[in-house]
């Protein structure tokens, strides 16, 4: 059995913010993450982003990856990055499983974890929704953003959120042809500005519509969709077949909980951020005892709030084993008041309605 | 097909390797993942359906999912979107829920 | 209609120019942002302080037009690409504004390029000046355009082909 201080699971803007921060504060950290790159969705950002410099605004988000991970290495004494290490479950006894790529199977103890294990994508149901060529907007970002790969001729997007839109942007950048973003909202959902941007590209935005059924043989050919009434029940007579090799989905993303559900920690359902989340308290730490959780798997937001979530869980985690991190309070107090400003204004009214529930 | 030409990236194309789909030679580059060296390469299908037989592709492209999985070098569920391609592999479409052999 | 499509109103447009008197004394920046959101790189990259947000980040940015000298170190700091350039000090009939343009391939100087207008069609024809593609604008490329002056609140955007 492996032994550690602090586990973080994730790699993400969470997990690393969580890790720079205790590792600061003298903690020994080992992070888990699953995929062969450390920076989570934070690799395939290539936007800029928004908040405020204290988040690194205007910096595009694979720059801001590159930024933590140099941070990390210069506490390396205090760091273990595992990469390709999926964690599996978390017991009874705070025993951590995890897969090392395909074959190494790990045990791992530590006296504290940081969960941030972030979120995944949810799915639309509608016929023939398992062809080939229908992918998750955050595959095809992955796809074309990480590896380069352009991802079809054409392509569809359902769901006019900000990683839809954002994602139509980067589509049109690497001179993939968007024919339609469309939304079942009556509203667009993600910061207009990204919507103008897709705009002025001249690709139209369709609200109140949705996909409907999807054609092809062994992989999209064409899709139909529909207009929506206000009740969200298609109208007869508007069904229009569009034809395309790829469908977008980008209808929103759920936390990536089960690990908490494992080790036993409240959950509670929250519709605004995203599905099932814990219940926290102000340090972010679960009903379990030395477990904290920090981004998207705490409940959906922008990867700045991700940002900030961890640094929080990382001081107190630290705090809990001991450490005294330099000007702990005076630190927790301004990331609490970057999170306040984060969420002031219309658009994270669902972030604070939501978060104003989970409260232990 | 591969982004070429990117205003904002650039791609470390170094070290080109060969895969092999179904005994087909694919040529790709180190550090792709094998889902990403097959889309490039046209391969879109990527495994059948246990009930039904319908064609599986990639949906989330970061090991969430589980729709990817093939059978790669002889062994059957590897999720290929998360896992780098290596000089001379062998990959193969996965029926249903493959065989271990 | 803003909400579902994403393209700004004409009165919209106009209400975030600068006033005609001041277009016609040379560059000015405008910032094209039309709802509340948590962003204000767009103060900090301003040497000039005339752009203001204000201690809530949500707040919708306001430009000082006569603090304002055009120097257009805002328009490749906004993650929205919101901020553009205008100038109605170049005469004969003509003004020059400035765009970021993330896309490949980039127009070359001298260029004639198709204006486009916020939804994404054709306005007129419309020469490149200038593509300042410099490290400081850090992948946000902006583009000096020259367009009939009548044109000045229509273009909001180019295409190559």
């Amino acid at each position: 059995m492996k032994r550690c201080e602090l586990l973080v699971i994730g790699g993400g803007p969470a997990g690393l913010c969580a890790a720079i921060n205790a590792a600061k504060a003298g903690c020994r950290v080992t992070v888990l993450e699953r995929n062969p790159l450390m920076g989570g969705q934070l690799v395939k950002q290539t936007h800029m982003f928004f908040g405020s410099r204290k988040q690194h605004a205007a910096s595009r988000g694979i720059h801001i990856a590159e930024l933590l991970e140099r941070e990390l290495a210069g506490l390396q004494d205090n760091v273990e990055l595992l990469t390709s290490t999926t964690a599996l479950g978390i017991y009874e006894d705070g025993v951590v499983t995890a897969m090392r790529g395909e074959e190494r199977y790990m045990r791992i103890k530590s006296d504290a974890l940081v969960v941030a294990s972030g979120a995944c994508e949810k799915s639309l149901a509608f016929e023939g929704n398992d062809l080939p060529g229908i992918y998750g907007a955050g595959a095809v970002q992955t796809l074309m953003n990480v590896y380069g790969v352009s991802v079809g001729d054409s392509v569809v997007m359902v769901g006019a959120g900000n990683i839809g839109l954002i994602v139509s942007y980067q589509l049109l950048q690497a001179g993939v042809r968007v024919k339609r973003i469309l939304d079942a909202a009556p509203r667009i959902g993600g910061y207009l500005v990204h919507a103008s941007k897709v705009a002025r590209m001249g690709v139209p935005i369709e609200t109140s519509c949705t996909v409907r059924r999807a054609f092809g043989g062994d992989s999209l050919e064409a899709v139909e969709t529909v207009r929506l009434d206000g009740d969200f029940r298609p109208i007869a007579g508007t069904e229009r077949i569009i034809d395309t090799d790829v469908l977008c989905i980008s209808v929103g993303l759920t936390p990536l909980t089960e690990l908490l559900a494992m080790a036993g920690c409240d959950m509670c359902y929250i519709p605004q951020l995203g599905g099932m989340v814990p219940k926290k308290d102000e340090n972010y730490m679960t009903s379990v005892d030395k477990l904290f959780v920090a981004g998207d798997v705490s409940g959906i937001e922008e990867a700045s709030a991700a940002m900030v979530e961890g640094s929080i869980a990382g001081i107190c985690a630290a705090r809990a084993l001991g450490h005294e991190p330099a000007d702990a309070d005076a630190a927790l107090a301004e990331l609490r008041a970057q999170l306040d400003s984060l969420r002031a204004g219309p658009a994270g009214k669902h972030i604070r309605d939501g978060v104003s529930q989970t409260a232990l | 097909m591969r982004i070429e030409n990117h205003p904002i990236l650039t791609f470390d194309r170094e070290r080109r390797v060969t895969i092999f789909y179904n005994g087909e030679p694919i040529e790709a580059y180190e550090g792709e993942s094998i889902a990403a060296a097959l889309h490039a390469a046209g391969v879109r299908v990527l495994g059948y359906s246990s009930e039904l037989h319908r064609p599986r592709g990639f949906y989330c492209a970061i090991g969430n999912c589980s729709s990817c999985m093939m059978v790669v070098d002889g062994v059957p569920n590897v999720k290929t979107c998360i896992t780098p391609i290596r000089d001379g592999m062998r990959v193969e479409l996965q029926q249903g829920k493959g065989v271990i052999r | 209609m803003f909400e579902q499509t994403g393209i700004a109103s004409a009165e919209m447009v106009l209400s975030k120019f600068p006033p005609i008197e001041r277009i016609a004394r040379g560059r000015v920046a405008l910032a094209e942002c039309y709802a509340r959101i948590p962003c204000n790189p767009c103060e900090d990259a301003c040497p000039f302080g005339a752009i203001t947000v204000g201690p809530d980040i949500n707040e919708m940015p306001v430009v000082d037009f006569d603090r304002c000298v055009g120097c257009g170190k805002c328009v490749s700091r906004c993650p929205g690409l919101a901020i553009m350039l205008v100038d109605g000090s170049v005469g004969d009939g003509c003004a020059d504004i400035y765009l970021p343009y993330e896309f490949r391939p980039l127009p070359a100087e001298g260029d004639v390029v198709a204006a486009l207008d916020r939804s994404g069609a054709f306005v007129c024809d419309a020469r490149v000046l200038r593509v300042d593609n410099s490290p400081a604008n850090d992948g946000t490329p902006v583009i000096r355009l020259r367009i009939p002056r009548s044109e000045l609140y229509a273009v909001r955007n180019i295409s190559l082909k």
